[in-house]
């Protein structure tokens, strides 16, 4: 503050200083060409037409200053009433004082003039000079208000700079306020917002967004730790409940041993849903990142396919690949694989006779133990083939896997006939652990669907159930790679980000 | 097979250690990173079993150290972290293969028994015959008896594998893994489909099998009875 208020000073002096100066300047300038004028005189007509010219140019009202005088130093014309001493000496002009009456009888009063003082052949002197008491008095003034000025400038820049300072102040500690209550706990609560949109502002915005993103983190976690509680507790007590009833069978032997082989393949149904939910978990934490590379989704979809079409075959089911080639998305292979052999799993499970609802996402259990093979016959048709809309019971319901390119999307289609989802329950059979039929009977973890939103997710995608009409049309949505983008149309604009 | 088993939960070791022994191997069980790795320096063992987070040392440390000094013996790393980064990092760590916690012992024993039976790769042959069974990789031409069979690329890979580890039971983790590249859980057990595509085309006509199921375990391709 004392910076600033030296600075005005400095400032405010050098254009006073300068003012003067230039006044002076200016004046001398004006006198010199008037005895350029005199001179001239001087020469054409003598000593009389000067004397002449001084005596008349003296009387003229607001006039100059004027005396010319003898060897002798008497006046011989002009209004000075004597010769000013200041003068004596200075080529360039100088300033001087001089009495002035300005009316008679009344006291002289002292002013300041500039003059110049030149002689003139023939022993004569003569003064010019001109009146700057009134310019120097405005000088003086400017000054002073200069002063003024800066000392209200002062005062109000210092009285500014404490409010604000005091006001930035304040609001850091609200900020760290906030932040204190935040880490005790209260993960709800946001740095406060003063609304102007200043730098503060934009800095405790971005930390709020931190913040959100945070508290939705948690939530998840908590959320995944109450559906452990809930949906784990559940097969860990049955798997408890077999072994202690296997123990209490008097038949002995072989009731140990069956009752141990029914809690080995409930304990790997646990694993497989443990494992589904920490994927989940991470996946939502954004975890994999590193591990994405340029990828074909034709060429994922073709490899699921090939893993799936003898298993949709074996079910009875027609099974159609349908990839356009030659598009590029930046995605882990290994979870898009996995998320789509998902959908591809569903759509078979759904298609078949004994379907459940969806979405029933881990089978593999009780009905296809480990070691046993699959039926190698064909199974039947469906019963409910004929109610796919064909009416043509002969058709065999189809399950069908594409890829198709929406704009800077990539679509990955997974499509069956069976019995699909109605519309209000679409959005629920994408969270997490939802199965839409009320009973638990049919096995499953219900973690399906909600893996496959969170492999949509965590590549910049989305997931979606739509009407198949009969069926059910899951559709996998992935950014596009920009760079890549040569097949099918020409890029839109705000193509998404790699 | 001389097993050396570093793993710090006591009785997961000494589980490993009965479960081998009776397997017909021998098992040493060092508790913690730096014991393991002095074990594992000596050379005398086939295989080792490693588990990735280990005081003193943890196991990537550990197979990094010995692959440093040029150890060569195939390790099997153990791991409760099973997503695809942390195999990743375990393979590259120099690890031979990557089995998640918790496990099947069965898997265990399969991938050991796979891990020992794999041969260098400049003795890697190229023809397999299991029977009268026999399968060129060069030519990827497959014929039983003399006769032509016709395969589809991804039935010739998994016949392939099948038979590289021809003898030794194959798991269906082990083919989705070798066979598809793929290291997730289906949920419907797709790899018996296959399977049962690949013993109608080899076996179908037959009057000796060569692809049995090993029950709660996989699968095995041998010439012989059951």
């Amino acid at each position: 503050m004392g910076v600033f208020a030296l600075v005005a000073a400095l400032v405010v002096g050098f254009i006073a200083w300068r003012a003067n100066d230039l006044l002076t300047t200016k004046v001398v300038e004006t006198l010199e060409a008037e005895v350029v004028g005199l001179r001239e005189q001087y020469q054409a007509g003598g000593a009389e037409r000067l004397a002449a010219i001084i005596a008349q140019r003296s009387g003229e009202p607001g006039s100059g200053l004027y005396l010319l005088v003898d060897p002798s130093g008497r006046k011989v014309a002009g209004n000075l009433d004597r010769m000013p001493t200041e003068l004596e000496g200075a080529a360039a002009g100088a300033v001087f004082n001089y009495l002035r009456r300005l009316q008679e009888r009344q006291a002289a009063e002292s002013r300041l003039a500039v003059g110049v003082l030149l002689p003139v052949p023939g022993g004569l002197t003569l003064v010019v000079g001109r009146d700057i008491e009134d310019l120097s008095r405005f000088a003086r003034t400017m000054g002073q208000l200069g002063l003024w000025g800066v000392g209200l400038l002062a005062l109000v820049g210092i009285g500014a700079g404490l409010a604000v300072s005091r006001s930035v102040l304040r609001r850091i500690e609200a900020i760290t306020g906030a932040s204190r209550a935040i880490m005790a706990g209260d993960l709800s609560k946001r740095l406060p917002l003063h609304g102007s949109g200043d730098e503060l502002d934009r800095l405790s915005q971005s930390l709020n967004a931190m913040l959100a993103r945070i508290e939705e983190l948690i939530v998840a976690l908590r959320e995944v730790s109450d559906n452990i509680a809930h949906d784990l507790k559940t097969p860990l007590n049955r798997l408890r409940n077999r072994a202690e009833a296997a123990l209490r069978d008097p038949v002995g032997a072989a009731s140990y041993r069956d009752g141990l082989v029914k809690t080995i393949e409930e304990a790997d149904e646990l694993i497989k849903t443990f494992n589904s939910l920490l994927l989940i978990a991470r996946l939502e934490a954004g975890a994999v990142a590193e591990s994405m590379a340029p990828v074909d989704p034709a060429s994922i979809v073709a490899d699921v396919s090939e893993l799936y079409e003898p298993v949709a075959e074996e079910a009875g089911l027609a099974f159609e690949t349908n990839a356009v080639g030659g598009l590029s998305v930046r995605v882990n292979r290994e979870l898009v694989g996995q998320a789509v052999a998902n959908l591809v799993d569903n759509a078979i499970k759904y298609s078949r006779a004994d379907a459940g609802s969806y979405p029933d996402a881990s089978d593999a259990g009780p009905d296809s133990p480990q070691g046993a093979d699959p039926p190698s016959q064909p199974v039947s048709v469906p019963g409910s083939a004929s109610r796919l809309g064909s009416g043509n019971g002969a058709l065999r319901p189809k399950v069908s896997i594409g890829v198709r390119r929406a704009g800077d999307r990539v679509e990955i289609v997974v499509a069956d006939q069976g019995p699909g989802v109605a519309p209000q329950d679409r959005e629920r059979a994408l969270q997490r652990f939802v199965r839409l039929e009320k009973s638990r009977s049919h096995p499953g973890s219900g973690l399906g669907l909600s893996l496959v939103a969170a492999v949509a997710r965590l590549h910049g995608g989305s997931i979606r159930l739509e009407d198949n009409t009969p069926g059910l049309r899951a559709v996998l949505t992935l950014p596009l790679r920009p760079a890549a983008a040569t097949a099918g149309v020409p890029l839109s604009t705000g193509a998404a980000a790699p | 097979m001389r097993v050396l088993v570093i793993e710090d939960d006591r009785e997961t070791a000494q589980f490993l250690h009965r479960s081998l022994r009776e397997s017909g191997h021998t098992a040493d069980v060092a508790g913690d990173g730096d014991s393991g790795l002095a074990l594992a320096r000596e050379g005398r063992h086939d295989v080792l079993i490693v588990d990735r987070m280990l005081p003193r040392r943890d196991g990537l440390s550990v197979v990094q150290t010995l692959r440093a000094e040029g150890v060569r013996t195939p390790v099997l790393i153990l791991s409760a972290l099973g997503e695809v980064d942390d195999r990743v990092k375990g393979l590259r760590a120099g690890g031979d293969d990557y089995l998640t916690k918790p496990y099947a012992y069965t898997e265990l024993l399969a991938r050991i028994e796979a891990l020992t039976r794999r041969p260098a790769p400049e003795e890697q042959a190229t023809r397999y015959s299991v029977g009268d069974l026999a399968l060129d990789r060069l030519s990827h031409k497959v014929s039983r008896g003399g006769e032509p069979i016709l395969l589809q690329p991804r039935e010739f890979r998994l016949l392939e594998y099948l038979m590289k580890n021809a003898g030794q039971v194959v798991t269906r983790t082990m083919l989705l893994e070798n066979v598809w590249d793929y290291h997730f859980d289906p949920q419907t057990n797709v790899i018996d489909v296959h399977i049962s595509r690949l013993r109608s085309k080899i076996d179908k006509g037959f009057a000796k099998p060569l692809l049995h199921t090993v029950r709660g375990a996989g699968y095995m391709i041998r010439d012989g009875a059951d």
